[in-house]
């Protein structure tokens, strides 16, 4: 059996699975729920500082957007830090360490952006026992308007300040969770690593308008007939997620520095893809605010079960292992070629590949034959661009197949290149480098 | 149990008033709108989609689904209503699993297709619910069309031409509009008065005038629709049932089971309808099975179908016979009717002889069988009575024992026009006899119009 145990900047857990900062790691009740349930470790609910805690909404905090059969495809969030006593967080916190000592704790911390502020805080933590502390540099509504969360986030200089703070106070594991709501993801996760972070955590939430209501016309969720943007996350924001921890562990500056990944992560097979590209464990929170806690099992299941199969004996075989094959558009080669080929045995004909194909794209596939209903891939006309893998309702009906090297290529007429060739030194592109006398 | 269930004969009040309303409730309840959702996400919206080429009235069934799923019921209710103006009762009656759900992508995928029918149900019962009307009329033409016969392939014809801004006058022998949706199918497949409710759906558009009571060959004849209208379509059905052929058919308790369904259908108190203890149904189509399990359902001990060819050869589709079997009704293959056994001129017993195809010919074996009866439905098909025509104005061409038309419906006779059952070439189906009443109406239009310009 594969081993799942997880070291994360010296923080040990039983398995990969942290719950996310966020409603569901917000008391002890819940977190001793997620604790029998398997998970690994919690980063708790964002602890603000001492003092009258924040107050939420009381309406509608959550948005959504759903998929077939209303199934959650993304969450949007309006709710702010921890709206308890941050003394009641911190007597709660150490009880269930002290009830769950194989448990990663970890504490999500958001106070205003100065020196005393964390320096006051960080002490109180410590004295709790937490194996970390996580900076919430990244929650993108309400507490930005205050000048903490994302507003830190979005000002690398602020990010390096607050995390050598930190790093100079306490001597807790510093996790800087950074916000997709920037430009360049590199810039924050550098600063934070000027700044001697142990790690960074991405992605927290985006900002988001999940609906608006065409009655009253106001955003939603909708408060006394208005809405501000919320924090977008769930299983729609995956892709973006994984993008920005690529782009962190590939780039030089930061390449090595441990990262948390989180966005979107739902399925074992959701943790392995993050870990692949560079993560070393996962944070998770839609899933579990969808379908409950259990959850965590199936993760854990189906990573052991995926390691076995493939004969990896822990986590670290995997992690980052994506990560050299995540590169720029010019580098890739131009010589490759694939086409769509449909299984005729799977194919249930319902003919979405064809309507794709030919109204949006190459006009490369049949919906006809001798007249037959018949959908067949035309060689010819085909630039292997995917969209009817991706529109087909059955899963492995229609694949990719690549053309090897030396055989024709119907499209262009011309033999296969077994040469890799890119971009960079394509004929057609002005700043060729080969062109070169 | 009610004392009356084990009563030998023809008796009535076998069941308990609760066992009726039971028994004759909806056969397909209503999606509620969470399970119209769920469904209609099944649906993968094909391309070219099997369904819609399955329907014969072409209703765009990807796209009505879609309407659902969106949360637009009306719009839905409008895409069908466009193709099927009788796209309510089609919902409920359609052999759905021989036509849309046997093509859906789904049942081949997993054998489990998109319940099209009922989705249809939902879309339009949000409609007809509301009386939403999705039609005016046109500029009124001044020209009169006669349609004879105000049963599905009637009414459809109607609608489209009074829609034309045509004026309408249906002809309608029997009390009641409506056909065989009011006549002639089960009572657990159009609760509520459905069909008289459709009814008035339709015509409330307006410019249809139905007259009830009023009968071909007895009340009017063609020649005067001829004379007096400026085209007449002739939506008959088929009035004739087709007999037995069996010694003794003439006595008491053998009835023909259509006639046992329309009398359900309208009866206000089904205990007041009398049944068998033991029936014995005679044919292998949708009304063998409809009056079988009808019977089953009126408190009938012991039911038998006996039909003279092999499963795979009946009319009646797998789902049907599979109801039947549901209901306790016993279906028995390769029989047919010899000889009716009366005692005191009441039914008690049929022989009926085993059946085998030598060569390409069915012929009877000389193996007999017995069944005790008190109560023998004649369900072997229907025929197209022609008598009621003729003699009135020249004879319409017949093709078949039914009357001929071209692909738009015309007949022989330059003015006259004819769909649904009694035409050649059907498939006896309600929504194939509304797509023909459709379509005989738009040819209509073209010739009163001058090609569709008023």
């Amino acid at each position: 059996m594969a081993d799942i145990r997880n070291t994360f900047v010296g923080i040990k857990s039983p398995n990969p699975f942290w719950l996310a900062s966020a409603p569901p790691t917000d008391k002890a009740y819940n977190v001793e729920r997620a604790f029998k349930a398997g998970w690994g470790g919690v980063v708790w609910k964002t602890l603000g500082e001492e003092g009258p805690p924040v107050v939420n909404v009381n309406g509608p905090r959550y948005g959504a957007i759903w998929g077939a059969d209303r199934r959650l495809l993304g969450l949007n969030n309006i709710e702010l830090i921890t709206d308890r006593d941050l003394q009641t967080n911190l007597r709660e916190m150490k009880q269930v360490k002290m009830n769950w000592p194989d448990r990663a704790l970890v504490a999500s911390i958001m106070v205003p952006c100065e020196e005393e502020s964390w320096k006051a805080i960080l002490p109180l933590v410590e004295e709790t026992g937490a194996d970390g502390i996580e900076l919430n540099f990244g929650c993108p509504h309400g507490m930005s308007e205050r000048g903490m969360g994302s507003a830190v986030g979005q000002v690398p200089e602020y990010i390096e300040m607050v995390v050598r703070w930190c790093k100079q106070y306490t001597r807790m594991p510093v996790i800087t969770k950074l916000t997709p709501n920037i430009t360049d993801i590199r810039k924050p996760a550098r600063a934070a690593k000027a700044g001697g972070t142990d790690a960074v955590s991405l992605i927290n939430t985006i900002n988001s308008i999940t609906g608006v209501d065409l009655d009253s016309f106001a955003p939603q969720p909708t408060i006394d007939g208005k809405g501000s943007h919320g924090g977008y996350c769930g299983p729609a924001v995956k892709p973006i997620a994984m993008n920005m921890v690529a782009e962190i562990a590939r780039d030089p500056e930061t390449h090595g520095l441990p990262i948390s990944g989180i966005g979107g992560i739902t399925t074992w097979r959701d943790a392995a893809e993050f870990m692949a590209l560079g993560a070393g464990n996962v944070q998770v929170c839609t899933a579990a605010m969808t379908y409950g806690f259990k959850i965590v099992q199936e993760m854990i299941a189906g990573l052991e079960n995926w390691l076995d199969d493939k004969g990896h004996a822990s986590l670290s075989d995997i992690i980052g292992r994506a990560t050299p094959n995540v590169t720029d558009w010019q580098y890739l080669n131009l010589n490759y070629v694939a086409k769509a080929h449909i299984d005729q045995d799977a194919c249930i004909k319902c003919g979405r590949c064809h309507i794709a194909c030919e109204d949006t794209s190459h006009q490369a596939i049949t919906s006809m034959v001798d007249g037959v209903r018949h959908f067949e891939v035309i060689e010819a006309e085909c630039v292997g661009c995917n969209l009817c893998v991706n529109v087909c309702p059955v899963e492995g009906c229609i694949t990719m197949e690549p053309l090897a090297a030396g055989s024709m290529d119907q499209r262009t007429g011309k033999p296969v290149s077994p040469i890799y060739a890119n971009w960079t030194t394509h004929p057609n592109n002005p700043m060729s480098k080969a062109a070169a006398e | 149990m009610a004392t009356g269930h084990f009563k030998e004969g023809i008796a009535g009040g076998r069941l308990s008033a609760e066992q009726y309303a039971d028994n004759f409730s909806d056969l397909h309840p209503p999606f509620d709108h969470h399970e119209a959702l769920v469904e209609a996400d099944r649906c993968y919206f094909c391309y070219d989609a099997p369904c819609m080429n399955a329907c014969p009235t072409s209703i765009d069934i990807p796209m009505f689904i879609r309407q659902i799923a969106t949360g637009n019921p009306l719009g839905s209710a409008k895409t069908i209503f466009d193709q099927n103006i009788l796209g309510g009762m089609c919902a409920r009656v359609c052999p759905t699993e021989t036509l849309c759900e046997e093509v859906c992508v789904r049942e081949v995928a997993e054998g489990k297709p998109v319940q099209i029918g009922r989705l249809q149900r939902y879309a339009t019962d949000v409609a007809m619910d509301e009386n939403k009307q999705f039609y005016k009329r046109a500029e009124p033409t001044g020209k009169t069309v006669a349609v004879v016969g105000a049963g599905p392939a009637g009414l459809a014809a109607a609608h489209r031409l009074a829609r034309h801004g045509h004026d309408v006058t249906i002809l309608e022998a029997r009390p009641k509009a409506g056909g065989l949706n009011e006549y002639g199918i089960a009572a657990y497949k159009s609760v509520d008065d459905f069909a008289q409710a459709e009814v008035d759906y339709v015509t409330s558009i307006g410019g249809i005038d139905i007259q009830n009571g009023k009968a071909l060959g007895r009340d009017f004849q063609l020649a005067d629709l001829m004379r007096n209208y400026d085209a007449v379509f002739l939506g008959l059905g088929l009035g004739g049932v087709n007999a037995l052929r069996a010694e003794g058919e003439d006595a008491d308790g053998v009835a023909n089971a259509v006639e046992f369904i329309a009398e359900l259908r309208q009866a206000s108190d089904l205990s007041s309808l009398p049944v068998g203890r033991r029936v014995v149904v005679i044919g292998g189509g949708m009304t063998a099975i409809d009056a079988a399990v009808q019977s089953k359902l009126l408190g009938a001990e012991e039911v038998t179908v006996c039909y003279r060819r092999g499963q795979e050869h009946m009319n009646a589709s797998g789902f049907e016979q599979d109801l039947a079997a549901a209901n306790g009704v016993t279906i028995r293959h390769w029989l047919q009717p010899k000889r009716v056994i009366a005692e005191n001129g009441k039914v008690s017993a049929i022989e009926l002889e085993y059946t085998a195809i030598s060569g390409d010919k069915l012929a009877g074996t000389g193996e007999m069988l017995r069944l005790n009866a008190d109560q023998v439905f004649k369900a072997i098909g229907q025929s197209f009575v022609p008598a009621h025509l003729n003699g009135s104005a020249e004879q319409i061409e017949l093709e078949g024992g039914r009357i001929k038309v071209d692909a738009e419906g015309r007949t022989s006779l330059a003015k006259v026009w004819a769909g649904g059952d009694c035409i050649f070439g059907g498939d006896d189906l309600t929504v194939s006899a509304v797509a023909q009443g459709r379509d005989a109406a738009e040819s209509i239009h073209r010739a009163l119009t001058s090609n569709g310009r008023a």
